[in-house]
């Protein structure tokens, strides 16, 4: 059996994990293995304590008061703003729009940029792997105005068909929008030929980076997408925090999407003067603990660094799949040659809600079910897999453990 | 919590080898039943004779509680009257969401279930049968769910 050997990648993950107050416990009677990460990712203390001290040494309302703590929390709160905006690079703090997370950033472009633009049999082409939060808000537009929804298909490995995605390009094609990394396959999409392909016919682009945000630097100008949406609790971050990226210049067009404090300059009954971005769409009071939080995280994950930890996290890909594809029955869904640290998988004749139940019982937790991604999984015609997503805290041992529940799974049902 | 209380061997082998599986015709009562959580999809067929349950079947995908369940409940209920099958239904809920229920003897083989109180993620696997069931005699039309 191949375990862990000194060729492994230099982190101490040792004393990362350390830094985790939640996974020093036992569940169920053992040490917890977090291997649910593409859900949510663990907090270090370091954020914890960002919030914390938000909480109680800077806490009032933002950009409101002349009193100090008013200052303190608005400062703390732009500081965070100017931090997201060079974790991604964007050009300037006005493409940086915080929102509740993800599938909020994705419904602001749907109502904002979308749904005024759309005229009947206009279509929207997304692919076949998306999340529902990257399916749903475009049926709703689609439904509100007439337009249409494509889906570009994958293959068996779970790999986009770029030429059939190229096909679907057409004049009528308004947006498209895609995942980064797919959450239910691990799938990387290839986000540069997607938004080269898009732009030669002047179709704007919308990623989903929730899954790709903890895994890869990201560059918005490099990759030069129109919208980027992501959340902070996948990122080590807080949860009901999350950023969209949006191209000033569409962003300035677009009309504000939720009215209220925050997003005005003037307002009288005869009319309301909006304000500026990225303002003009953060209507009333934000989760200004959360922004807090969301920049600690980003200034952890920097201070360790991207590119180790995609080296840690892809030898522990490699790992977790030569290991799970080695047990007698059990088949990886989504193959990809690009993937992202998680292992999507099912086991002849046990159902993944039992595996689930089965690994609970060892202390490993992974993620059973569609994974919100109905269409993906159905197209591998099974109902549901059994996924385990792997951070940077994660190790070989904890993938040996992973690996023994799952064996133990299948012999019970034997 | 010990997974062989939950995974009994009755409800493993209901699970491998589900009784009453397959589909009827109408004029069969029908109705479906969905746990959108995990993606358990189960339809629940009934032919009566009067007020008597003189046929039932199941088809559908799901985890072994939710196939044992459903299984363990056609045995259980063939031959039982609407009250009776209503009696069962009201026994079965309490075992499995309260812990001092008592195991009634007419329980039977159903006993088998008690261990899923115990992990109450699965409750609902065991009980979407139970509520479908209860749908298809109530000739319900929209698709039963457990959220
Ligand atoms: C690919 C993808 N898109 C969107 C979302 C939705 O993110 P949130 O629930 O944080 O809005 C998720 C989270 O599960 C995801 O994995």
């Amino acid at each position: 059996m191949n375990r862990a050997t000194l060729a492994d990648p230099p982190l101490d993950v040792a004393r990362l994990r350390a830094d985790f107050p939640i996974l020093a416990q036992t569940i169920n009677g053992r040490p917890l293995v977090y291997l649910d990460n593409g859900a949510s990712s663990q907090r270090p203390r370091a954020v914890i304590d960002a919030e914390r001290r938000y909480a109680e040494e800077m806490h009032a309302n933002v950009h409101r008061g002349v009193h100090t703590l008013s200052q303190r929390a608005t400062d703390a709160f732009e500081a965070a703003r100017e931090r997201v905006r060079r974790f991604i690079n964007a050009r300037s703090i006005r493409e940086v729009v915080f929102t509740r997370g993800t599938t909020e950033s994705i419904n602001l472009v749907a109502n904002s940029f979308l749904r005024p633009r759309l005229k009947p049999g206009d279509e929207i082409l997304i692919s076949w792997l998306e999340h529902h939060a990257n399916i749903v808000p475009w049926q709703m537009a689609c439904e509100a105005t007439g337009a249409v929804l494509k889906v570009a298909p994958i293959n068996r490995q779970g790999e986009l068909d770029l030429d059939a995605f190229q096909a679907l390009l057409s004049d009528r094609t308004k947006l498209v929008a895609t995942a980064h990394v797919s959450n239910a396959l691990g799938t990387v999409m290839p986000v540069r030929e997607i938004v080269t392909l898009a732009h030669a016919r002047g179709v704007p682009v919308l990623l989903d980076g929730a899954q790709a945000v903890p895994h890869f630097a990201l560059d918005m100008q490099a990759l030069d997408c129109d919208f980027y949406a992501f959340s902070g609790h996948k990122l080590y971050g807080p949860d009901g925090i999350g950023v969209l990226y949006g191209r000033e210049s569409l962003l300035e067009a677009m009309p504000p999407w939720q009215g209220g404090g925050d997003m005005i300059l003037s307002v009288s009954f005869t009319g309301t003067t909006y304000n500026q971005l990225p303002f003009k769409f953060e209507a009333g009071t934000p989760h200004m603990s959360g922004a807090v939080g969301l920049a600690a995280a980003i200034d952890y994950v920097d201070g360790i660094g991207l590119g180790r930890i995609a080296a840690w996290e892809r030898m522990l890909l490699d790992y977790a799949s030569e290991r799970l594809s080695a047990i007698d029955g059990l088949t990886v869904i989504g193959t990809a040659k690009d993937k992202a640290s998680l292992v999507s998988f099912v086991l002849d004749g046990v159902h993944p809600h039992d595996i689930g139940t089965i690994l609970d019982q060892q202390g490993v937790a992974i993620r059973t079910g569609h994974h919100c991604a109905m269409p993906a999984i159905e197209f591998f015609g099974v109902p549901a897999t059994a996924r385990a997503s792997f951070a940077f805290y994660n190790t070989r041992e904890e993938i040996d453990v992973l690996v023994d529940a799952v064996t133990a799974a299948r012999d019970m049902f034997r | 919590m010990d997974l062989k209380d939950l995974y009994r061997d009755v409800i493993l082998d209901h699970n491998k080898r589900p009784r009453n599986f397959g589909r009827l015709d109408p004029p069969a009562h029908s109705a479906a039943g969905h746990n959108p959580l995990c993606g358990d999809k189960l339809t629940v067929y009934a032919i009566m004779d009067g007020d008597v349950i003189c046929d039932l079947r199941f088809d559908g995908t799901g985890c072994a509680i939710s196939v044992a369940s459903a299984s363990l409940m056609t045995e259980a209920i063939k031959g039982k009257t609407r009250a009776e099958a209503e009696h069962l239904y009201a026994a079965i809920h309490d075992l499995l969401t309260r812990a001092d229920a008592p195991s009634p003897p007419e329980l039977g083989k159903l006993a088998a279930l008690g261990g899923v109180r115990e992990f109450p993620a699965r409750v609902k696997c065991a009980s979407l049968c139970w509520h479908t069931l209860h749908a298809a005699l109530q000739g319900a039309a929209a698709p039963v769910t457990t959220e």
